[in-house]
């Protein structure tokens, strides 16, 4: 799970480039890498389930949904509330959630776990999609939680928010990083990792697994909660999709996307299937399919295939579709080619061959 | 409410809980002998539907649908068996989630290229178009009624064909110990092949029957997928009359919850399923242990 000596340099590397990108990039994709930050935060809260204890959960977007709930909910109407009171009760919101969801459906297993965890995400989900507790279907907008701590508050104008708030997500998900790497090498890391590859030896050495999953649930609900929370302050705006079980399955989709093996896996993922988002978009404004058809004479044809290519869901599933295909270790999997691996001087090809 | 009032909703609960035991079905079928959940499953539920919506569209009337739902699902469904499910069975739970989540995505954009975003009324078909009466006061429709016989139809078919057919019996066995089924020579693929395209054939068919009931529109199966879980859950994994019970339970606590106290009904299902997992983790017709 955790990177060698080089590949934390690669990381601290990664964490620099992305430290100086609101210096390099336009507004917009300040913005968009805010977003993929809260996803990265997102997908790396659920690797502590699924990468390191082995629990597929499909009901992890809803503490994430619910914890953007509790900032709307906490927050008056005028005024901003400080990010010392919203954030610990939107994390408090998201850990109560998972000690309960979590409670119930880790009495089940496997295919079962996956059920119960994706229809109580669907409970919070009608809860706020029902009622005009959270603005209903439409959503709401939210004052956005101030950055003020202990009295002194850090204030920016306008101009200047899209890389105020890049910077808060960015040492959010820093901090997570760090956190959970922590988590991982202390004897908590060790059992879970246990549980994830035999969970009866595990027991048969005493411990009770039990706990331990809860515990790795409700860390991981808390945390997503803190990716939720990040996502209220970076839209200012919630509604209903934020807690859809959707959101859980994209998550799992950036795990798979980054791999399973490692925690920065999760970060790559997100960064990546944002990215891919973002496609249908530059195509659409580029138009490449319409130009080339109808330059070489099929216009009509050439205007159908730009409509299918400026579809985002359709993009989507084919990614999934090859990723599951072609890529089940997903990107951190990936290696360079023989050839060119020596040079970087590599492992021999040999220790990596994936296990059939 | 008056007695005719409640009368009438304990039959749109049976109808509604009859409905999900033709997609709930399907779904323990599929997991209980291949062992992989299909979340797409309400897609497919979708796909009956809006099968219902073409032809009535393309006809005039639905009375095609039905059949065209059952026969199409079964092909439709042996060819996703064929061509993708049959390569996830020994692979990673991740997986089979994100495969069948992929296959969701695609649906629902095919459905928004063929049809659009819209919502769809589908009508009655003519011959059931009236109200049956049963006493003074209260009368009760006659497509409800046909919904109700048609799934308890093939709720007996279903129940016979398990427990009483050599190929039931192979079903049966590949649910409780698949490695025997392949030990004892029996060719375990076209077991997988014909589960899956029945199961894809009734949750088609399912939709097919709703389309009336309920319109059609986009993310439909969604809805349908969630309670099916519930159903599952309860009833106890791989167990079709765990199953059946179970579904009939479910439509009635949920219809007659939003007929009588609507402000909590949505979540009673859920608070249901609660008690069922702390009372009887593996449901309450599955197998202890």
């Amino acid at each position: 799970m955790l990177p060698t000596t080089r590949g934390a340099f690669a990381l601290a590397a990664g964490a620099v480039v992305l430290a100086l990108l609101p210096f390099m990039a336009q507004v917009y994709y300040v913005e968009l890498a805010t977003t993929a930050l809260v996803a990265a935060m997102l997908a790396l809260s659920l690797q502590l389930l699924v990468g390191c204890t082995g629990l597929v959960s499909l009901g992890h977007g809803a503490f994430y949904g619910l914890a953007a709930y509790t900032v709307y909910l906490v927050t008056p109407e005028d005024a901003g509330l400080s990010i010392m009171i919203t954030l610990p009760l939107a994390v408090l919101a998201a850990g109560a959630a998972a000690l309960f969801v979590g409670a119930l459906s880790l009495r089940t297993r496997g295919f079962f776990f996956l059920m119960v965890t994706l229809a109580f995400g669907q409970m919070i989900f009608f809860i706020f999609h029902d009622t005009k507790l959270g603005g209903g279907t439409d959503g709401a907008y939210l004052a956005r939680p101030a950055l003020s701590l202990l009295g002194f508050e850090l204030t920016y104008t306008r101009r200047q928010r899209p890389v105020f708030l890049y910077y808060v997500a960015l040492v959010q998900l820093v901090a997570m990083y760090l956190f959970l790497a922590f988590l991982l090498r202390s004897l908590f890391g060790r059992v879970l990792e246990g549980i994830r590859i035999n969970e009866h030896r595990m027991r048969a050495l005493g411990y009770d697994t039990y706990r331990y999953k809860l515990a790795a649930f409700v860390i991981g609900g808390a945390l997503a909660g803190v990716a939720g929370h990040m996502w209220a302050m970076h839209r200012a705006f919630v509604n209903p999709e934020i807690i859809g079980w959707h959101r859980s399955a994209e998550a799992l989709l950036m795990i798979l996307l980054g791999g399973l093996q490692s925690l920065h896996g999760p970060i790559l993922g997100a960064l990546a299937f944002t990215g891919l988002g973002e496609l249908p978009q530059l195509v659409g404004d580029a138009k490449p399919f319409a130009r080339f058809f109808s330059a070489i004479g099929l216009a009509d044809f050439g205007l159908r295939v730009q409509a299918l290519a400026e579809r985002k869901l359709l993009l989507e599933g084919l990614v999934i579709l090859a990723v599951v295909l072609v890529l089940p270790r997903g990107l951190a999997g990936l290696r360079w080619p023989r050839f060119i691996r020596p040079a970087f001087g590599g492992r021999p090809a040999g220790n990596e061959r994936v296990q059939p | 409410m008056s007695f005719a009032g409640f009368l009438a909703q304990l039959l749109n609960g049976v109808q509604y809980g009859l409905l999900l035991f033709l997609i709930a079905s399907g779904l323990t079928l599929i997991f209980g002998v291949m062992g992989i959940i299909n979340l797409a499953h309400g897609s497919l539920f979708m796909v009956g539907a809006y099968v219902a919506f073409l032809t009535t569209r393309a006809v005039g009337s639905a009375w095609l649908a039905l059949p065209l739902a059952l026969i199409g699902g079964a092909v439709f469904g042996a060819l996703l068996e064929r061509g993708l499910f049959r390569h996830f069975y020994r692979r990673d739970h991740l997986d089979q989630v994100l495969l069948t989540f992929a296959l969701i995505l695609l649906f629902e954009e095919t459905r928004s290229i063929l049809v659009g975003n819209d919502f769809y009324s589908v009508p009655v078909p003519a011959a059931f178009d009236f109200s049956v009466p049963i006493t003074a006061g209260f009368s009760y429709s006659a497509y409800r009624f046909a919904v109700i016989a048609i799934c308890l139809a093939l709720a007996v078919v279903l129940f016979l064909w398990i427990e009483r057919t050599r190929m039931g019996a192979i079903i049966r066995a590949a649910a409780e110990k698949p490695e025997m089924v392949d030990v004892i020579g029996i060719d375990a693929r076209r077991v997988h092949m014909t589960v899956f395209a029945v199961g894809t054939a009734l949750a088609l068919t399912a939709g097919a029957l709703a389309a009336p009931l309920y319109s059609v529109y986009p993310g439909m199966g969604d809805g349908f997928l969630i309670i099916s879980f519930v159903v599952v859950v309860i009833g106890g994994l791989g167990s079709i009359s765990g199953a059946f019970w179970s579904a009939l339970l479910i439509g009635l606590v949920d219809t007659l919850g939003k007929a009588y106290v609507p402000a909590v009904a949505g979540l009673a299902i859920y608070v249901l399923m609660a008690g069922v997992l702390i009372w009887r983790p593996t449901g309450l017709f599955g197998q202890r242990g």
